[in-house]
């Protein structure tokens, strides 16, 4: 991605006179972040606990744990890890071992939906892309204009004549509406990848060209090798897209063997009245945990990737 | 055998290349969309074949409570997120463009939400809303209020929960903002410092001017997502109580696969794409008078 050389961080020059104090911003600044880590935090700690804290008011981040004679633990004691481990252990298997819900099955699905749905719009996206971007041809901007704004269409106006056109090809009750679709590009990926392809030198085409390749001997000796980053970044945003999916799952899946994590996690809550809330927030954050860690591996890329969407003119 | 022109040549090539696209747009929108219009305009219960019945579907809906409910329950939630949403997400912003130490690290930590899968946001927050034992509560109780509100249950304080609750998903546009705001020109702010602006004033007249194009895209996405909310209210209050979460989309669902009304859903799922569209180009309209483009 082309960046903009970065400005000295410090606007306002170093006289000027009514700067906020240094110690109420940085004040402000870890405020920001506990407020925004807190939801997280708090449904971690909710799934290490016994389950009565589901129906008991307490503000600890940790629970009050007892030994084998029913003596408390102390949380300075070596043994209270010990049984909070055994604690956390005995919820998460709760989770994967209930017998309302399929929770490896579920993660199973997710993972095929999102393989396939992944490789798929990176590819037909990055095709498209090139069409868009390297190619001269009448009523390419133009065609181009629509596909951004096909982002606007709310899913709801497709959605019941979707349902009754996948029903007609009997892909209800299959992965195939969840994945099959993604394999045409999705506007935003052709967007960012667009936007990648236009800044590689026109030059590299022209020499590839002499050297006897067709677009696709550009498209695969030039461009895909050069733009790895913006593959990557629309790779990682359509797997989260995907592993998050809510309303589609929802409406395209109607046996239980079949749903996705996501889904099986908002039936596994709504549909069994009475699942104690630490059981809950165990399940959620086994779904949550792989979309953590992608975070985690590719912070940096995926945090430019969508600054990127502002440049939008 | 005809000789084509590098230029018919290119004009072919470059519908082959987008023909993937082209395809899926045509096979999974444009017709759906149209069926879905046609479908306005009919009885269609599913199991039987669709029933031509005119403008019946739209005089029904002028006369439905909930769809006046329901689009109005969606205009408060769009503004009350866009609104919120904005003032939430610059001051986000400005705050992470001070050089501050740490700051990478927090803006990392306002973005992650945003990645967080909705279903396992929205039953976090209905742990953190919980009456008796969520963290709201037993903080409020602990530090003296006594009997602190049931956020979700209440019909006049649960659509402020959920729009509450979005505030903690502002992370794409904080670093959309931040992105913006890094593109300012330094020259700017400290021509406008020596001429005696203050930081209020150097905001309002250089800052905000000057990243008006960031806060347009991310007022027009916002409004487009919030107008189509779902899966937040369907999980979190079904709607309730007393209907005063029921937004649009939840009722196209409903009309559609729960009482069966195809037609029905269609004739309201096309006023949402009308009503999205007048707000959007609406607002792009303003647009160019309040957004400065700097010249290329």
């Amino acid at each position: 991605m082309k960046h903009p050389p970065r400005q000295p961080v410090d606007a306002h020059g170093p006289h000027s006179p009514r700067r906020p104090p240094r110690l109420l911003l940085h004040g402000l600044l870890w405020s920001v972040a506990f407020i925004f880590l807190l939801p997280l935090v708090w449904m971690f700690t909710t799934s290490l606990m016994p389950e009565e804290r589901s129906t008991s008011a307490s503000l600890s981040p940790l629970p009050a744990l007892i030994d084998d004679q029913g003596r408390p633990l102390s949380i300075l004691e070596p043994r209270y890890y010990g049984a909070l481990a055994e604690q956390a252990a005995d919820n998460y298997s709760q989770v994967m071992q209930t017998p309302v819900a399929d929770f490896r099955r579920y993660l199973r699905n997710s993972v095929i939906v999102a393989a396939l749905s992944v490789s798929g719009m990176t590819i037909s996206s990055a095709v498209a892309a090139y069409g868009f971007a390297r190619i001269r041809w009448k009523g390419r901007d133009l065609l181009f204009t629509l596909v951004l704004a096909t982002m606007m269409i709310p899913f709801t106006v497709v959605m019941a004549p979707q349902y009754l056109l996948f029903k007609h090809l009997d892909w209800i009750g299959t992965f195939r509406p969840l994945w099959i679709p993604a394999w045409f590009g999705g506007a935003f990926s052709i967007f960012l990848l667009r936007q990648f392809f236009l800044g590689i030198p026109r030059e590299l085409d022209e020499a590839a060209r002499i050297d006897g390749c067709g677009h696709f001997g550009i498209f695969c000796r030039i461009i895909l090798p050069l733009s790895r980053p913006a593959l990557t970044v629309v790779a990682l945003l359509q797997f989260i897209w995907c592993w998050n999916e809510f309303v589609q799952p929802l409406i395209f899946l109607n046996h239980q063997d079949m749903y996705t994590a996501a889904l099986g996690l908002q039936m596994f809550q709504s549909q069994h009245g009475g699942v104690p809330w630490t059981i809950v927030m165990a399940a959620c954050v086994i779904i949550v945990l792989p979309i953590i860690l992608v975070f985690l591996l590719a912070q940096r890329t995926l945090v430019q990737g969508i600054a990127t969407q502002g440049l939008k003119e | 055998m005809p000789r084509f022109s590098a230029a018919m040549r290119d004009q072919a090539d470059g519908l082959l290349w987008v023909s993937p696209w082209v395809i899926g747009f045509l096979a999974f929108m444009a017709v759906p969309a149209a069926m879905s219009a046609f479908y306005s305009f009919t009885d269609y219960a599913l199991l039987e074949p669709p029933v031509w019945i005119g403008l019946d579907n739209y005089r029904a809906i002028a006369s439905d409570k909930l769809f006046f409910l329901s689009l109005k329950n969606t205009l408060v939630y769009a503004l009350g997120t866009v609104t919120l949403g904005t003032i939430v997400s610059l001051a986000l912003a400005l705050l992470l463009d001070q050089p501050l130490r740490g700051r990478d690290l927090v803006r990392a930590i306002v973005f992650l939400p945003t990645l967080v899968p909705i279903v396992a946001v929205s039953l976090g927050w209905m742990w953190i809303y919980n009456p008796n034992t969520g963290l709201i509560n037993v903080t409020l109780r602990a530090v003296g209020v006594e009997h602190p509100p049931n956020w979700l249950g209440l019909p006049g304080l649960a659509m402020g929960s959920l729009i509450f609750m979005s505030l903690w998903m502002v992370g794409s546009a904080v670093v959309i903002y931040g992105a913006a705001l890094r593109d300012v020109p330094v020259a700017l702010r400290e021509a406008a410092a020596i001429d005696g602006a203050g930081p209020v004033s150097r905001f309002w007249n250089v800052t905000l001017p000057m990243i008006s194009p960031a806060v347009m895209f991310n007022v027009v996405m916002s409004i487009i997502w919030s107008l189509q909310v779902f899966a937040i209210p369907y999980i979190m209050t079904k709607g309730g109580p007393n209907n005063s979460t029921l937004v649009y989309s939840m009722y196209v669902f409903r009309s559609a696969f729960e009482y069966g009304r195809m037609g029905y859903a269609s004739a309201l799922a096309w006023l949402q794409l009308l009503v999205t569209l007048a707000l959007t180009l609406g607002l792009l309209t303003l647009a160019r008078r309040f957004v400065y483009y700097r010249a290329a």
